[in-house]
């Protein structure tokens, strides 16, 4: 539905010049929820604003519904946009126009006539449940509701393509729940493609089906939820992890950490487990069958979206042969293996 | 008071607001557009022409910055051609008009520069055209500004209209120099100030008025 190829965008010229894109390549298949996490300044928004053209790529393609946007003339590309809703972080409504005027908007921009948009506007402020607020304007409101009238004004055009850039951003747990809640309701509801951007790992936890990680322009990973909150590929995305996990080891821990194994080290290790794993006596097995001393220095167990999720950082403590196996015994058993580092053992 | 004087006085207000009334008209009529244009032709908007933005800045400075006085006399011949005389209110309207056209235009500009870019940029992601970005987005959301910025440019013409009464536009500039000063009766010199702070003080509160009405802020 929402495909990027090989599209960079760079700010400026000469020596100021920003690449605020390299070389973004991004498929979005119809129907799903794309997530982008990525640093402030990394180049979300560049990358969202690309997909409807708000901000020309350099180079490459953008296609959205089978339709290259780059190649567009203006006029086509305005017809393009009534199949692209888009909602912000600051919302965007217009303070002059009432709720009910707001999600009429783009319905008059499209030239309908009052009483067709009538009949669209009234059930998305049913949607978004805000019916009763339909005459008040946006000052009156909150910060949550703010976001469901562009929600719902974002819907008014019937797009096939919902991007959302750092909708949730300004607001506080709560209404980013009954927000993200919201847009997976529409997703279902109504197949809506949509991509968006955030830089909390809780909406990408929350709605997302896929995620991909930007880095300084570049989208250096991407994966399926489960995989990327089970065992990210790169380093910034282990990052992300553990400042959401919160599951480092120990302070203490790490200052002791080596890199290579030593004649007298145990591993560290940090382990995570998905699906029946979870529920299966491991660890205790573990130390029955290879002999090997577990210690859990952290666990916890995390629900993604349906999925179960369990973590833990461990230190293995028993002879190298005995230690090699364990960790052995663990991968056969589809648990996720890093090891961290190694420590000396006490004497 | 003589009923001489009572009628002199009172077609003298109305002069003064013919005055201000018509030369505040043609210059929203023409400056309102004139401010658009130059908002929408700057770098970075949606009808962005930097050419057309820079001369057009040009242009509306110099207006701006030739002190009306100057402006009056220097423009007479044109009064001329456009009232068919250079005295009598209808001729003072000319520079009136011309003085508060580029006056008008850059407080719409600075209106225009208050509406948050997020708006516009919503606009164009449902796919609107600049013109409907003006009429649908721009101008409503700057409506409480620009009806500051045209208060603002009445009240002014109220004290230029009394400047070219001066120099014999009439209206009640026109009357306070010619009996409060000429003939030195401080009566009418104070009658006509006093007319002028009602007149300044009833349109500032109009104006209060309908921008609170305006702005939903
Ligand atoms: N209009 C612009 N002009 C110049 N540089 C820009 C512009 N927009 C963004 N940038 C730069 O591009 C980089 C990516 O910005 P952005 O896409 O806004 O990042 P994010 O949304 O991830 O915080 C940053 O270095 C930013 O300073
Ligand atoms: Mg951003």
């Amino acid at each position: 539905m929402i495909r990027l190829s090989n599209v960079s965008k760079t700010y400026g010229s000469g020596p100021s010049a920003v690449s605020a894109l390299k070389n973004v390549d991004l498929h979005v298949p119809h129907g799903s929820i794309h997530g982008v996490i990525g640093l402030s300044g990394a180049g979300k928004s560049t990358l969202i604003r690309c997909v409807n053209m708000l901000e020309r790529p350099s180079a490459g393609r953008v296609e959205v519904d089978g339709q290259d946007l780059t190649a567009l003339p203006n006029d086509r590309l305005n017809q393009a946009r009534h199949r692209i809703g888009m909602i912000f972080q600051h919302f965007n409504l217009l303070a002059s126009r009432t709720v009910y005027r707001n999600v009429a908007l783009p319905l008059e921009l499209m030239h309908m006539k009052s009483a067709a948009i009538r009949e669209r506007v009234e059930p998305l402020l049913e949607l978004v449940g805000l019916t009763d607020k339909a005459d008040q304007y946006p000052a009156q409101l909150s910060g949550g509701q703010k976001q469901r009238v562009a929600i719902a004004r974002a819907l008014a055009s019937r797009p096939k393509v919902l991007l959302c850039d750092e909708a949730t951003s300004a607001l506080d747990p709560q209404t980013t729940r009954s927000i993200l809640e919201l847009l997976q309701d529409i997703n279902r509801k109504l197949g809506l493609t949509i991509l968006l951007i955030t830089h909390e790992m809780e909406v990408v936890k929350s709605i997302c089906h896929r995620v991909g990680l930007i880095s300084d322009g570049e989208l250096v990973e991407e994966a399926d939820v489960g995989d990327f909150f089970t065992a990210p590929a790169t380093r910034l995305g282990r990052e992300f992890l553990n400042a959401f996990l919160q599951l480092e080891p120990p302070k203490g821990l790490i200052d002791r950490l080596e890199e290579t194994p030593g004649p007298r080290t145990h591993p560290v290790v940090r382990l995570a487990f998905r699906g029946d794993a979870v529920s299966t006596p491991l660890i205790s097995r573990l130390a029955r069958e290879s002999g090997v001393d577990v210690s859990i220095l952290q666990a916890k167990v995390e629900s993604i979206q349906d999925r179960t999720l369990g973590l833990m950082i461990a230190e293995l403590i028993g002879t190298a042969d005995k230690t090699d196996e364990a960790l052995a015994y663990l991968e056969r058993h589809d648990l996720h293996v890093e090891v961290l580092g190694h420590v000396q053992r006490d004497a | 008071m003589s009923s001489a004087m009572l009628n002199l006085i009172i077609k003298a207000t109305l002069d003064t607001l013919y005055m201000v009334g018509v030369s505040g008209l043609i210059a929203a009529l023409l400056g309102v557009p004139l401010g658009v244009l130059l908002y929408v032709t700057r770098p970075g908007q949606v009808l962005a022409q930097p050419v057309v933005s820079r001369i057009l800045g040009i242009v509306t400075n110099i207006g701006r910055s030739v002190p009306f006085i100057i402006l009056m006399v220097a423009i007479i011949p044109f009064t001329r051609m456009i009232a068919g005389t250079s005295i009598g209110i209808n001729a003072a309207v000319v520079p009136l008009t011309i003085a508060a056209i580029p006056f008008v235009a850059r407080l719409v500009e600075g209106a225009l520069n208050e509406v948050p870019p997020g708006l516009v940029e919503a606009a164009q992601s449902m796919g609107a055209t600049p013109y409907q970005i003006i009429i649908k987005v721009l101008l409503p959301e700057a409506r409480g500004g620009i009806i500051t910025g045209l208060t603002i440019t009445v009240v002014t013409l109220v004290s230029y209209s009394a400047m070219a009464g001066a120099v014999g536009g009439g209206g009640l500039g026109d009357l306070g120099i010619r009996y409060g000063y000429n003939r030195f009766d401080p009566m009418i010199m104070l009658i006509t100030v006093a007319i002028l702070v009602v007149m300044v003080q009833g349109f500032q509160t109009l104006g209060d008025h309908l921008v609170r009405k305006a702005d939903h802020k």
